[in-house]
């Protein structure tokens, strides 16, 4: 009964709210708890010992380059580092907790989130959650606009800006290949002190809070990944508070893609809102001028009717007068007209006479 | 008509001569970035793969041609019309901001080749990007449009150009509804990053804020257009100057109301998500300098330009918002983005950027001169008088 209560609601929703709800689905961005099964990994910071095996095993697997100085050369902390299209994850070194002695080191890669920002704001549909976890990318459709470089929260993907030809977007692929093949990911294989573990998320969790459980001074509260942002596939376990080591603990468990979204369901409404309200608009103006237009003529219509009888009088006298004027005109033409008449019957007569003898065939025709 | 023939006729005048070379090293710069990468001709990185090609040409862009809409809505939906010269160069200066929006985003594609994609391929719906370019897509198109009515008069097409006389009303409803969402959109692509956009330019309300201020920089930039236009092309200008210097007391007086609302909202973020006491911090200070200097003395010297009936005040508080503008998007997308990493992690633009850039507006103005020395733009034709 609640499923199709809950189906009755979406259906009652606006036109907006649909579009956007279907919309959110079709980037499966949308709230959902996630699939059965799905796999995780868990970073344990306060096993972590810095010795970066991973990154030189994601470099193996991955197929990169080795790194230019040794795997154990300490001077690379010496500076802070950053996921770049060869080097899908890289450990980086933070301060210590207060009190104690030795360093924080936090493994970088991209987390492979339940909502993925990547996925949303993607206008072609690149990134594609996959029901085991791994978040992938399709680079064949890729258009290189980087909106999804600039979108993560965790700063995890990198662009192959030297290529003119085949730029790609770089991340690490939560090794989807080696899940596939029943493998474990190449750095969780590699960590010598179990600061890497690779399962199913929903047990990965509990795993972390039994260790919190278990030994509450060593750990802050809190499985970094379970919500944040709406969670995500790799978990953090940390002795010190998670914004020290650049995670955004707390902003918020909404999704940023519902966030990135919401506004998109004004778009509806503003196709269906407008074009009525702006015509009525021109309705109002063109009519507002119409009635100016009638006004004017109003206007002009009762102006020249007021002269119209201040000059009928004037009008009537000087029809009179053209009449007259006329009578004169016509008495005198048709006086000229006869005199004329008179004048040429009289040539006439003179003509006739004075051909009468010279040729009387003419005469008798 | 003289003069315009006199600098058609010469090729080598200084302008010509500075736009030349502005346009000739542009070239050299777009082919090594076509041939070499993005990397050799940009200063990118994977902290900031948005630089000025982006926050200048597309973001600043964007609302800098806002002015089209704006004018032509107000003339032929709201009836004012009186602003009806000032239409056609306004959709003109419109129709060249976004056709060198979609130049400059093509420069800044990784793969400029698989721009159709989205509408071809694979649609990404759920993407703000997506909905931009669609928009911006059917906009320019639309803009297009209704530019053509003075190429037919200048061809003499009386056929076609009815035609499309008789669209102008749906064309403008068309227009004003793609702005108002890809220009707000603009605004909504920022809305996903609440952690990396500092929090004074950060708010749920970013849309709203990029409408508003959008609004204001097409005004200013009609005002800014018309201060160099009217000068170039007085010759072909057949209003007197006492009704062009009303038409841009108007045009600030909508600009002071336009910068007004855009403080407010301002306010009101800061309000709503409480965050007063950042102003007190650098970045604080930063954001005053934006607010106090590009929006509230702009808005304030509009409303005494337009009390006192002084056009250089209005001109004046025009250009200071045109810099505004891009100032803020220069904070949206590079400046106050990504605020708390470490400096020697900032993006700076490479010089190769920066004369992208002014090639681009330079090929506009290159454009527009050509455009308005043969059509009617800054005239009405006489056989058109009175229409649309
Ligand atoms: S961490 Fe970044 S790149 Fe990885 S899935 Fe999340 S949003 Fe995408
Ligand atoms: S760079 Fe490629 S994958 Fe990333 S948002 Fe753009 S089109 Fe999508
Ligand atoms: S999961 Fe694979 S790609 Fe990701 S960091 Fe580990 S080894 Fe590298």
């Amino acid at each position: 009964m609640s499923v199709s209560r809950r189906g009755f609601l979406t259906g009652l929703a606006t036109g907006a709210g649909m579009l956007t709800a279907h919309k959110a689905n079709a980037a499966g961005v949308q709230q959902f708890t996630g699939y059965q099964g799905r796999f995780g990994l868990l970073h344990d910071t306060t096993l972590c010992v810095g010795c970066r095996s991973c990154e030189k095993a994601c470099k193996e697997v991955n197929g990169h380059p080795p790194p230019d100085r040794p795997i154990d050369d300490k001077t690379v902390f010496d500076r802070h580092r950053r996921i770049t299209p060869t080097e899908f994850t890289v450990v980086n070194r933070y301060k210590p907790a207060e009190g104690r002695t030795p360093p924080v080191y936090r493994k970088h890669q991209c987390m492979h989130c339940n909502e993925p920002c990547c996925a949303s704001v993607c206008l072609v549909h690149a990134f594609e959650k996959t029901p085991e976890g791994p978040v992938l990318y399709d680079p064949d459709v890729c258009l290189g606009c980087r909106y999804c470089v600039m979108a993560c929260p965790y700063h995890a993907l990198s662009y192959e800006y030297d290529s003119a030809f085949d730029p790609k977007v770089m991340r690490c692929t939560m090794c989807y290949p080696r899940i596939k093949e029943g493998k474990n990911p190449g750095c969780a294989d590699a960590c010598p002190t179990g600061a890497i573990l690779f399962g199913e998320r929903d047990k990965l969790i509990t795993v972390a809070k039994e260790r919190i459980r278990k030994s509450p001074d060593r750990y802050i509260d809190h499985v970094f990944g379970e919500h944040e942002f709406g969670g995500t596939s790799w978990l953090t376990l940390a002795g010190v508070p998670f914004k020290s080591l650049e995670l955004h603990e707390g902003v918020t468990h909404e999704s940023l893609p519902s966030i990135g979204t919401s506004y998109l369901s004004v778009v509806p409404l503003v196709v269906t809102i407008y074009p009525g309200l702006l015509m009525a608009f021109y309705a109002f103006s063109k009519r507002k001028d119409k009635l100016a237009q009638q006004e004017l003529e109003e206007a002009v219509r009762l102006a020249l009717e007021k002269a119209d009888e201040d000059t009928k009088e004037k009008l009537k006298q000087a029809a009179d007068k053209s009449a007259k004027d006329k009578e004169k005109a016509i008495n005198a033409a048709v006086k000229k007209a006869l005199q004329e008449a008179e004048r040429k019957a009289a040539a006439e007569k003179a003509a006739a006479a004075a051909t009468d003898g010279a040729d009387p065939k003419e005469t008798k025709s | 008509m003289s003069e315009a023939v006199q600098t058609r006729g010469k090729l080598f005048t200084p302008f010509n001569l500075i736009a030349g070379v502005i346009l000739l090293v542009g070239a050299g710069i777009l082919l090594l970035r076509f041939t070499q990468g993005l990397q050799a001709t940009t200063n990118l990185t994977h902290y900031y793969p948005w630089g000025i090609w982006i926050g200048f040409d597309v973001m600043s862009g964007v609302a800098l041609a806002a002015g089209g809409f704006v004018t032509s809505s107000a003339v032929y939906l709201f009836g004012m019309k009186e602003y009806k010269p000032i239409v056609r160069p306004a959709i003109l200066t419109g129709f060249l901001g976004y056709f060198l929006v979609v130049l400059g985003l093509i420069v800044d594609l990784g793969k400029p080749w698989h721009l159709p994609y989205p509408f071809l391929v694979q649609a990404g719906p759920t993407s703000a990007l997506f909905e931009v370019s669609l928009c911006v897509a059917l906009y320019l198109t639309t803009l297009f449009v209704e530019t053509t009515p003075a190429v037919f008069e200048w061809l003499g097409w009386k056929r076609w150009r009815k035609v499309v006389g008789a669209m102008t009303i749906a064309l403008t409803v068309f227009g004003l509804i793609l702005s108002t969402l890809h220009q707000s959109t603009l605004g909504a692509m920022y809305a996903i990053t609440p952690t990396k956009l500092h929090p004074l330019w950060y708010s749920p309300y970013i849309p709203v804020h990029f409408f508003v201020s959008a609004v204001a920089a097409g005004l200013s930039m009609v005002i800014v257009e018309g201060m160099f236009s009217h000068k170039a092309f007085h010759h072909q200008v057949q209003i007197s100057n006492e009704q062009f210097e009303r038409i841009n007391l108007g045009l600030g007086k909508a600009g002071a109301v336009a910068l007004a609302i855009y403080t407010a909202i301002k306010l009101l973020s800061l309000s709503l998500d409480d965050k007063w006491h950042l102003l007190g911090t650098s970045w604080g200070a930063w954001y005053l300098v934006e607010l106090v200097g590009f929006v509230l003395l702009p808005c304030f010297l509009f409303t005494v330009g337009y009390r006192e009936s002084k056009v250089l005040f209005v001109r004046i508080a025009a250009v200071i918002t045109v810099i505004g503008i891009i100032l803020n998007r220069f904070n949206v997308s590079f400046i106050a983005f990504n605020y708390d990493l470490p400096s020697e992690h900032r993006y700076v633009p490479h010089w190769m950027e920066i004369w992208v850039s002014v090639a681009l507006v330079t090929f506009g103005v290159v454009m527009f001169r050509w455009i308005a020395n043969r059509m009617p733009i800054m005239y009405e034709h006489p056989d058109w008088k009175d229409e649309h």
